[in-house]
C-alpha cells in the first residue's frame, strides 16, 4: 500500500503538524509527499518519503484546484493523509467529496489500516470507526503523533502541472506577525481568558511566555472580548494544542476550550474561582488574583 | 437569488453528553436540543444578506427527525422566509448529507448556499466542502466576513496564521466560522409568526440519492480522566513543583 500526504511548508520549511502527518501517513506503508507552492526540496529531505510530486504553480492553497488535482492521483493511493490544519480542512472534504468517499477528519489514533479513533462532542467522546472506502482521505490531528524528523531523507523530486480556474481566486492573505512558537507545536503554552479584564493585560503573558520559550493563547470569550486575535483562540472551534506544559491564566474552562487544550501532560491554573471547572483538569492550582500571582510567577522563574 | 441554508438539530453545547454503558454511542436521550451554534450564524448572515437587498429568499433545510422541524421554527423565527424538513430515522453522514442537500439545491436552484463550518457533536467539518465538490461548485469556509457583487462572491477566511480572502463565482457554498456575525434572538411575535410560515416535508428515501453510511462505529468511549491535581499556595511553590515533581521546565 502507498499513502499520499499533503505537507504545508511555510518559510521554506515543512510545517510541524505536517511532520505529524507523514508519521501517521507511514503507518500505512509507502509515503509519496505532495508539495503546493514552493518548498518540495524541504519535503525531499524528510526521511520516509519515497517521493515528492512539486506542484509550484498552485503557491495558494486555493481547495478547488488541490482537490481537482489530488483527485486525479488519488486511484494510486490508499490512503491520502494532511494534517487537520485550516488548509487540511478546507482540502481533504472536498477531495473526499470527488472521490465520493467518507473523509475521516481528526484522527487521533490510528488502530489498522482502516480503523481510527476520532474524538466527537467536543472531545467528551472517542468514537473507533471503520471505513468501507476504498481510499481513505483523513486528516489527522497533529497533537497525537510525534513529528517525522526534519532531515535524513533524499526522495526524488516530479513536478506536477496545476488546473486553474476562474471559478475561485485567491484576492490577498494577513498573516499575523509574531516570533513566538506556533501554538500548536510549542511546548508550552500560556493562555488567557476573560478574567485578564483587557487586551492590554495581554502584554502581562509575554514575559512568563519569553521565559519559557511558550505561545500565547486565549479563550473563546478572551477573542470575542477583543483582547486577543482569533487565530491565539485555543478550544473546540479554535486550535488543538497538547504542549508538554499549558497555563491557563484567567479563564474558567468551558466545555469549548477543554476540548482544545485537555490533552496537554501537565495543566496549571491561576483563577480567583476555586470552583472553575478548570481546576477539574489542572495538575496544579493557585487559587488567587491573576495580577498578583503573574508577576510573583514571572520572579519565580 | 435565493440562499440555502442547511442547518442541524444537535445536542445543546452546554450540556456535557455520557457515553453510553455499552460503548455503542452517547446518550442523548432527554438532553436539550438546539440549532447548531454554526448554523444559527449561517441562519443569521443570510438574514443579513436579504435586509441588504441582496438576497430575495431565505430558505431553510435539515435533514433529520420529525423532531427536527423545531429548529426549522427556530430558523424562521429568526427570519427565514420558509423550511424543507428531509426526514430520516437514520443518522447520516456529511457523504449522505451532501447527498441530499444535492438533490434539494437541484430542486430549489439557490445562488448560494450558506452553513456551518461544522456541527458540534459529530465535529467532521466535511458537509459543506463534500457538498460543493459535488456540485461543481466554489467554496468559502471559515468564513468570518462576505461580500456580494457581480455574480461573485468575496469571502474572508480564518486560515491558522491569519486571514485569507478568496473571490468566487456565484453559486457557491459558504461556511460560517464564529467571527462571521452574532445570530439574533428570536422575538415572541416572531416566534409566533414563524409557526404560519411554510414548511414542507419531504422523505428523505424518495429523493433517490445514495444515503449509505461508509463508517462503522465500532466502539464509543470515554477519554481517559485526569488524575486530580493539588493547589498550591505561591507562584515560587509552583515554578518548584513544575522543575522538580513535574519535571516541565
Amino acid at each position: 500500500m502507498t499513502a499520499l500526504v499533503l505537507l504545508e511548508v511555510e518559510n521554506g520549511e515543512v510545517r510541524q503538524a505536517s511532520r505529524s502527518a507523514l508519521t501517521a501517513a507511514a503507518r500505512f506503508g509507502d509515503v509519496d509527499a505532495i508539495v503546493f507552492g514552493e518548498g518540495a526540496s524541504a519535503a525531499a529531505a524528510l526521511p520516509g518519503v519515497k517521493r515528492v510530486l512539486s506542484v509550484p504553480a498552485l503557491a495558494t492553497d486555493l481547495a478547488e484546484p488541490a482537490a481537482d488535482l489530488l483527485a486525479s492521483i488519488a486511484k494510486d493511493y490508499s490512503h491520502i493523509v494532511a494534517s487537520a490544519s485550516a488548509s487540511g480542512k478546507n482540502i481533504l472534504p472536498r477531495l473526499a467529496g470527488l472521490l465520493d468517499v467518507q473523509p475521516v477528519p481528526d484522527v487521533v489514533e490510528i488502530k489498522d489500516a482502516e480503523t481510527f479513533v476520532r474524538p466527537i462532542y467536543a472531545g467528551n467522546a472517542l468514537a473507533t470507526v471503520r471505513s468501507a472506502d476504498s481510499i481513505k482521505v483523513l486528516t489527522i490531528r497533529s497533537s497525537s503523533f510525534d513529528p517525522a524528523p526534519k532531515d535524513g531523507g533524499s526522495a526524488a523530486i516530479e513536478t506536477l502541472e496545476a488546473p486553474t480556474s476562474e471559478k475561485s481566486v485567491f484576492v490577498k492573505v494577513e498573516l499575523s506577525a509574531s516570533d513566538r512558537p506556533e501554538l500548536e507545536s510549542a511546548r508550552v503554552v500560556i493562555s488567557g481568558g476573560k478574567g485578564m479584564k483587557d487586551a492590554a493585560n495581554f502584554k502581562l503573558l509575554e514575559p512568563i511566555a519569553d521565559k519559557l520559550n511558550a505561545a500565547i493563547g486565549a479563550s473563546r470569550s478572551a477573542v470575542d472580548s477583543g483582547f486577543a486575535p482569533n487565530e491565539m483562540q485555543v478550544g473546540q472551534t479554535g486550535k488543538i494544542v497538547a504542549p508538554e506544559l499549558y497555563i491557563a491564566v484567567g479563564l474558567s474552562g468551558a466545555i469549548q476550550h477543554l476540548a482544545g487544550m485537555k490533552d496537554s501532560r501537565v495543566i496549571v491554573a491561576i483563577n480567583t474561582d476555586p470552583e472553575a471547572p478548570i481546576f477539574r483538569v489542572a495538575d496544579y492550582g493557585i487559587v488567587g488574583d491573576l495580577f498578583e500571582v503573574l508577576p510573583a510567577l514571572e520572579k519565580a522563574l | 437569488m435565493k440562499i440555502l441554508v442547511p442547518v442541524k438539530r444537535v445536542v445543546d453545547y452546554n450540556v456535557k453528553v455520557r457515553v453510553a454503558a455499552d460503548g455503542s454511542g452517547v446518550e442523548t436521550q432527554g438532553l436539550k436540543m438546539s440549532l447548531n451554534p454554526f448554523d444559527e450564524i449561517a441562519v443569521e448572515e443570510a438574514i443579513r444578506l436579504r435586509e441588504k437587498g441582496v438576497v430575495t429568499e431565505v430558505v431553510v433545510v435539515t435533514i433529520g427527525v420529525q423532531a427536527a422541524q423545531d429548529i426549522l421554527r427556530t430558523s424562521m423565527a429568526m427570519g427565514a422566509d420558509r423550511a424543507i424538513l428531509v426526514k430520516t430515522d437514520d443518522t447520516l453522514e456529511p457523504r449522505a448529507v451532501a447527498n441530499a442537500l444535492k438533490a434539494v439545491v437541484e430542486r430549489e436552484q439557490p445562488g448560494l448556499v450558506c452553513m456551518g463550518k461544522q456541527a458540534i457533536d459529530d465535529d467532521m467539518n466535511a458537509t459543506g466542502q463534500i457538498l460543493a465538490a459535488k456540485l461543481g461548485w466554489p467554496q468559502g469556509t471559515f468564513a468570518s466576513a462576505v461580500t456580494i457583487a457581480d455574480g461573485r462572491i468575496e469571502v474572508a477566511r480564518e486560515i491558522d496564521g491569519g486571514t485569507e480572502v478568496v473571490s468566487l463565482a456565484l453559486p457557491a457554498v459558504v461556511t460560517a466560522d464564529l467571527r462571521l456575525n452574532e445570530p439574533r434572538y428570536a422575538s415572541l411575535p416572531n416566534i409566533m409568526k414563524a409557526r404560519k410560515k411554510p414548511l414542507e416535508t419531504l422523505e428523505a428515501a424518495d429523493l433517490g440519492v445514495d444515503l449509505a453510511s461508509r463508517l462503522t462505529i465500532v466502539s464509543v468511549a470515554e477519554p481517559t480522566e485526569r488524575k486530580e491535581g493539588i493547589k498550591l499556595g505561591s507562584a515560587a511553590e509552583l515554578v518548584e513543583k513544575l522543575k522538580t515533581e513535574a519535571k516541565v521546565i
